[in-house]
């Protein structure tokens, strides 16, 4: 049996898909048009929510395969990783693309090592060239330059996507296709590692990962309690924190906001940054944001290079008024 | 606890300077050295040794001076390094260095733990780490922002993820890739700097481990880089400055104008 079709790596929580498995179809889709094949999406968990499966079709897929057990209704390496090895085996996909995100990153190393090909983590840019291989683009080097990589020989062709790099399609009701469930060997589904507990985030300072809108500060805010006009302003636009390396080693800000390099890749439809001077490492994690707005003290700061509209002056003067502002409109409305 | 820490040597980037023309790194003068986000794994090995005893091996595979930066590593606190050094090793992708690693680590014995630090500054990818786990066909995990509790035959981590912290038991031998949450990274000892510079690093090639030729190198690796390009950096924005009230009222306006018309607010 040759290689065939693109896949793309579905995630979900208690049962529900994530948002990036329906972006991720976006980007398989057009992969799968240009190879005229069918896209198919995976889906592993326990009791998947029907619905959402059929809404894997809306969105782009002609197939999804579903493998519901149990055992995978949390993400835990062993299962998972054996399960999607056991589907490449079986099917063999000529593409398989994963979301780059704490599971896809996870999943995806393993399995390429198992089912022997190549993978390139956290693509920006996906395409197909003339010879039908998988053309996939990534920064590299803190950001400062974009690799773009083939795997010529070696089957499926393996990439992970930066999330929220784009959006998903416009749902489409009058598609069709069909959703297989797989039944997969038990043997496959034991686990050396177990989950115990978890602790999820305090939701006030906002998950900064499926942000639309982020409001980050950085060592110029000089104080904690300056930077609660970086919350302030999150709290007003619905919005999630962030801060540089420096506004979370002083503490200000807990480390799972952190964006850049050493922290969280992000891509919010806008990103208010203020008082960061923008290191590369800084950068790193925001080359996919839509609208950057940067307030900065200096007018040399390498902030202003990415921004698409720039502030220069003394955020203890800008930021009360971007307040102030925000507050009137919601008044007035 | 036998630990194997896995570290890379990189350029230095942390005070590169984009040129504001070019839109390129300026390179002058940039050094090597130990990935950062290695350190966090080398931090937590001493930790853990200092508690439970035992010993801690780290290695890497990289050029020649590669020794130097085991060298470091060892004056923090490791006992000693291996350097995995050969020319048919350059050009390796994830896929051949975790074959190699993996290889070299299989030389070793019995161990309990593998640390690794999250991703490496200059590929940024992640992947050896779950790769060496894979081909030496252990259990691993990544994100690891704490050791709870070290058991008899497990251990209780602390996972970040997107939403929040999972509790996971998992199982000896692991490997684990951490964050810099984990810990603070401690400096050099001048005791561990004088050990360091006379111990004997090792240096192993294909002949010292059981390797498959094929699998080594760039022609071993599954991956082509075929193109290097220059990412866009500016994005031509525009700049209000601000030098009184009336400045500041007038780029705020200016900019909530801006956010109407991307639909932010
Ligand atoms: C391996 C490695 C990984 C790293 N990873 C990351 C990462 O993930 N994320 C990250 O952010 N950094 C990272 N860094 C650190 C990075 O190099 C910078 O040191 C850091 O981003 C600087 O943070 P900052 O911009 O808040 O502080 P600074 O560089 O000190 O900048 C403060 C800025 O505030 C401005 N300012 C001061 N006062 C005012 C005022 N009153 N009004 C307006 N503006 C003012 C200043 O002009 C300056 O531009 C990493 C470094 C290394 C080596």
């Amino acid at each position: 049996m040759s290689y065939k079709n693109v896949w793309t790596l579905s995630e979900q929580e208690q049962g529900k898909l994530k948002e990036v498995s329906f972006e991720l179809l976006k980007r398989g889709r057009a992969l799968a048009d240009k190879r005229k094949v069918e896209l198919v999406a995976i889906v592993l968990g326990h009791n998947l929510d029907k619905d959402d499966l059929q809404k894997l079709i809306y969105f782009g897929a002609d197939k999804v395969l579903v493998v519901d057990a149990p055992e995978l209704e949390y993400f835990l390496t062993d299962p998972y990783v054996n399960v999607v090895t056991k589907l490449i085996e079986n099917h063999k996909p000529e593409i398989l693309i994963a979301s780059a995100t704490t599971t896809g990153r996870t999943v995806a190393p393993a399995v390429a090592i198992k089912v022997n090909t190549g993978l390139t983590a956290d693509c920006t840019g996906l395409d197909i060239d003339d010879e039908g291989h998988l053309i996939q683009t990534r920064p590299a080097i803190g950001g400062n330059i974009l690799a773009t990589i083939k795997t010529p020989i070696h089957r499926p062709q393996m990439a992970s996507v930066r999330p929220h790099s784009n959006q998903p399609l416009d749902i489409d009701k009058s598609r069709t296709g069909e959703i297989v469930y797989e039944e997969i060997d038990k043997e496959l589904l034991k686990s050396r590692i177990k989950r115990i507990e978890f602790h999820e985030n305090e939701e006030e300072t906002g998950n900064i990962q499926d942000a639309e809108v982020i409001i980050a500060g950085g060592k110029g805010c000089k104080t904690e309690e300056k930077f609660k006009m970086i919350k302030e302003i999150a709290t007003l636009m619905h919005g999630a924190v962030g801060g540089s390396r420096e506004a979370v080693d002083l503490g200000w800000i807990s480390y799972p906001h952190q964006i850049g390099l050493s922290g969280q890749t992000v891509s919010p439809h806008f990103y208010l940054v203020a008082g960061v001077s923008g290191a590369v490492q800084h950068l790193a994690g925001i080359k996919t944001a839509e609208n950057i707005v940067a307030i900065n003290n200096d007018s040399e700061a390498q902030i202003f290079q990415v921004a698409d509209f720039g502030i220069q002056g003394d955020l203890n003067d800008i930021l009360p008024v971007i307040i102030n502002k925000l507050k009137e409109r919601k008044e007035g409305k | 606890m036998k630990i194997i820490v896995t570290i890379k040597q990189v350029p230095e980037t942390g005070n590169v300077k984009m040129d504001p023309v070019t839109g390129t790194m300026k390179r002058d003068g940039v050094e090597s050295i130990v990935n950062p986000l290695d350190l966090y794994a080398v931090e937590e090995a001493i930790r853990l040794k200092n508690e439970f005893g035992g010993e801690i091996i780290a290695i890497t595979m990289g050029p020649p001076k590669a020794d130097r930066a085991l060298r470091e590593v060892i004056s923090m606190g490791c006992d000693s390094g291996i350097l995995l050094s050969n020319k048919s090793f350059a050009g390796a992708d994830t896929w051949s260095t975790s074959y190699v690693l993996a290889q070299a680590i299989k030389k070793l014995g019995e161990y309990d733990l593998i640390l690794c630090g999250e991703r490496a500054t200059d590929g940024d990818t992640g992947q050896v780490g779950p790769g060496i786990a894979t081909w030496l066909d252990i259990t691993f995990t990544t994100y690891v922002s704490g050791v709870k509790e070290v058991k008899e035959n497990s251990l209780v981590i602390e996972r970040m993820v997107e939403t929040g912290y999972e509790i996971l038991e998992i199982e000896n031998p692991s490997l684990l890739t951490v964050i810099k949450e984990i810990n603070y990274p401690r400096l050099p000892s001048l005791r561990g700097k004088q050990k360091a510079r006379k111990l004997d690093i090792p240096v192993w090639g294909p002949e010292e481990i059981d390797v498959e030729n094929k699998n080594l190198g760039l022609k071993g690796s599954p991956t082509r880089v075929v193109r290097i390009s220059k990412p866009k950096v500016s994005r031509n924005g525009e700049l209000f400055v601000c030098k009184n009230d009336q400045d500041i009222e007038n780029a705020v306006g200016k900019m909530f104008e801006f956010l109407e018309s991307k639909e932010i607010i």
